[in-house]
């Protein structure tokens, strides 16, 4: 689905990626994890064809379906008008949506179950709810491959566990691939396949998430000791971060 | 469409989030904008009444009646009330549409044609243009390439790696003001205080008491296209509002609809600068009107906002040639009624947590 070879990016005249090789099949998930400010953004934005590479070859193998970070609307927008904006690639320059696509957005809240939501405005609703719309959204493009940013930023426990389920289940019934990144390694064991460890615009690792993520790598990308913990009674673990470690000092 | 049924909701933060009407309001509002055009031919210090305007217009159409009325009346109605009230409703209409047009484009609810420099610009070339004893289409020709050059001058300050921001769109456009009113000021200065002075200040106050056919069809060529392509792009404005990277992310040619947005609205406000001078405020303050009525989706906010428009510049017209024996400049009347609903306006936005700023 995803193939980049040697891909290098700019932006405001910076390098931000240097030489990146990503394969990705289709049907998986890819968790994409790095520091603030590494270039998770950036290469996001290169996949859904937002920013041109500089130089490399960069082939998607089929519609994107994008949904950025919790935002609000300038105006008042429903959750309805905001979900059938996703048809704008089918509708050319003059369009505008008809019969067939309020259907399909309809189906899609059907299937989130947040048929409810469809008339209230979307700056009223809480972030979980948002990010449901604008998976809406995307889905509604009818794309193959879905790209998030930061799906579970803002989010509470709860509404993080929605989100990651849905995105497992659009994985496992509708045979999508997903690109997603987050902070949280969890977020990665829990649905990822794959993963990519950017830890700075030239060095990163990617690879499937059984091999590349582990206590060793994630340390080394956050410049923090990071620990596995396995869940009691569980056959599940994660990886966190130890904090405070020997003590910061800020007069150093 | 479908949405139309939905209710108000309670948990709505915004002001501007709740819809007052459930129902179509469009046919409500084009019917009123016909029962204003009619009333606003009856007033005036010729007294008709409806009947008699009723008879001198299906006249030309179709005889009724044997004509009872004086010629005088006849061309009272045809020739002087008439081509103004038409000049009016498009001149309200052209810049209500432009208005919300911007307001979407720019994701800024304080955005018009006269706050991002378009008006001072067009102001500018038509004043150039009766300091070169140019009329007619020259003027509007000179208004238009003015208009066009000050956006392009407001997008280019504004615009810092390719994004726009709101902030800096909004000071480009005061900066931009300013320097025109400064250059229309020069040429006044160095226009005849006799003849070309007098012209050109009575001109930029806004007025349309001296409109004929001809003004009619002139700004008819600008704003009627410039409305229909507006309106074509009524859901690629929806979509603009989200922001240019997740509306180019969406799949829309972002730059394209820009450009045609940008266009119409310098044409629209070259239009009614070149017939009926600076007519401020208009395209600022209806839109706001009209999404508290039909909510935010342009394919119903556009079309709203313009009839809205309309009916409200025919009324301050009225009000312009009546309220006094003189006639009051337009521009100052829309400008008195509208800074007070702006300041409104931007106390409620400023209540719900101001705009974010990029």
């Amino acid at each position: 689905m995803i193939e980049a070879n040697d891909l290098t990016v700019e932006r405001g005249g910076a390098t931000i990626l240097s030489n990146y090789n990503l394969t990705l099949e289709r049907g998986r998930i890819l968790a994409v994890l790095g520091a603030n400010g590494v270039g998770k953004t950036t290469l996001i934005n290169t996949l859904i064809g937002v920013i041109k590479p500089k130089s490399g070859r960069l082939s998607v193998g089929g519609q994107v379906g994008f949904v950025p970070q919790l935002f609000e609307v300038p105006f008042a927008y429903s959750a309805l008008d905001i979900a059938l904006m996703g048809r704008a690639r089918h509708l050319g320059l003059f369009g505008a949506p008809g019969k067939r696509d309020y259907e399909i957005v309809r189906r899609y809240f059907h299937m989130l179950g947040i048929d409810r939501l469809e008339p209230q405005a979307f700056n009223s609703l809480s972030g979980g709810q948002r990010q449901l719309v604008m998976i809406a959204q995307a889905l509604a493009s009818e794309c193959e491959l879905l790209v998030l940013d930061e799906p579970c930023a803002a989010l509470d426990y709860k509404n993080q566990d929605k989100v990651l389920g849905l995105l497992a289940h659009l994985r496992d019934m509708h045979g999508m691939t997903i690109v997603f990144s987050t902070h949280m390694p969890q977020h990665a064991v829990e649905i990822a396949s794959d993963v990519l460890l950017m830890t700075s615009g030239s060095k990163y690792v990617c690879g499937p998430t059984a091999e590349a993520l582990s206590a060793e790598n994630l340390s080394d990308l956050y410049d923090l000791p990071i620990a596995r913990a396995d869940f009691d009674g569980l056959a599940k673990h994660t990886y966190a971060p130890v904090f405070r470690h020997e003590g910061a000092r800020f007069d150093a | 469409m479908s949405n139309s049924s939905a209710e108000p909701r309670v948990n709505a933060p915004s002001w501007a989030g709740r819809k007052l009407a459930s129902v179509s309001v469009l046919p409500l509002l084009i019917a009123l904008l016909v029962l204003a055009i009619l009333y606003s031919v009856t007033i005036g210090r010729y007294d008709l009444s409806l009947r008699d305007v009723f008879y001198i217009l299906i006249d030309n159409i179709h005889p009724v009646v044997t004509p009872y009325w004086e010629s005088v009346q006849e061309v009272v109605v045809e020739q002087v009330r008439l081509p103004r009230i038409i000049a009016a409703v498009i001149i309200g209409f052209g810049l209500s549409i432009s208005g919300a047009a911007l307001q979407g484009l720019f994701r800024n609810p304080l955005v018009d044609p006269g706050i991002i420099g378009v008006t001072a610009g067009a102001g500018f070339g038509g004043t150039l243009a009766i300091l070169l004893g140019l009329q007619g289409y020259f003027l509007l020709t000179l208004a238009f390439l003015f208009g066009i050059g000050s956006i392009l001058l407001v997008k280019l300050l504004s615009t810092v790696r390719g994004r726009t921001s709101m902030l800096t769109l909004v000071l480009a456009g005061v900066v931009i003001s300013a320097f025109f009113s400064a250059a229309i000021s020069i040429a006044k200065l160095l226009a005849d205080p006799f003849q070309k002075l007098p012209a050109i200040t009575y001109w930029l106050m806004g007025s349309i008491a001296s409109s004929s056919y001809a003004d009619v069809l002139l700004v008819a060529v600008a704003v009627v296209p410039s409305s229909i392509a507006i309106y074509l792009l009524r859901f690629q404005i929806n979509i603009m509002s989200l922001g240019e990277e997740k509306a180019r992310a969406l799949g829309v040619r972002v730059v394209l609809v820009q450009w045609i947005i940008l266009l119409a609205s310098a044409l629209i406000s070259a239009g009614v600068v070149a017939t009926s001078g600076i007519i401020g405020w208009v395209g600022l303050v209806i839109p706001h009107v009209a999404r508290a009525l039909v909510g935010a989706d342009h394919q119903r906010l556009l079309p709203v906002s313009g009839v809205l428009g309309a009916i409200y510049l025919l009324m301050v017209d009225n009000l312009a040639r009546t309220m006094t024996t003189a006639e009051i400049p337009l521009g100052i009347i829309t400008a008195l009624i509208g800074v007070p609903v702006f300041a409104v306006i931007l106390r409620r936005l400023h209540a719900r947590g101001g705009w974010s700023s990029d």
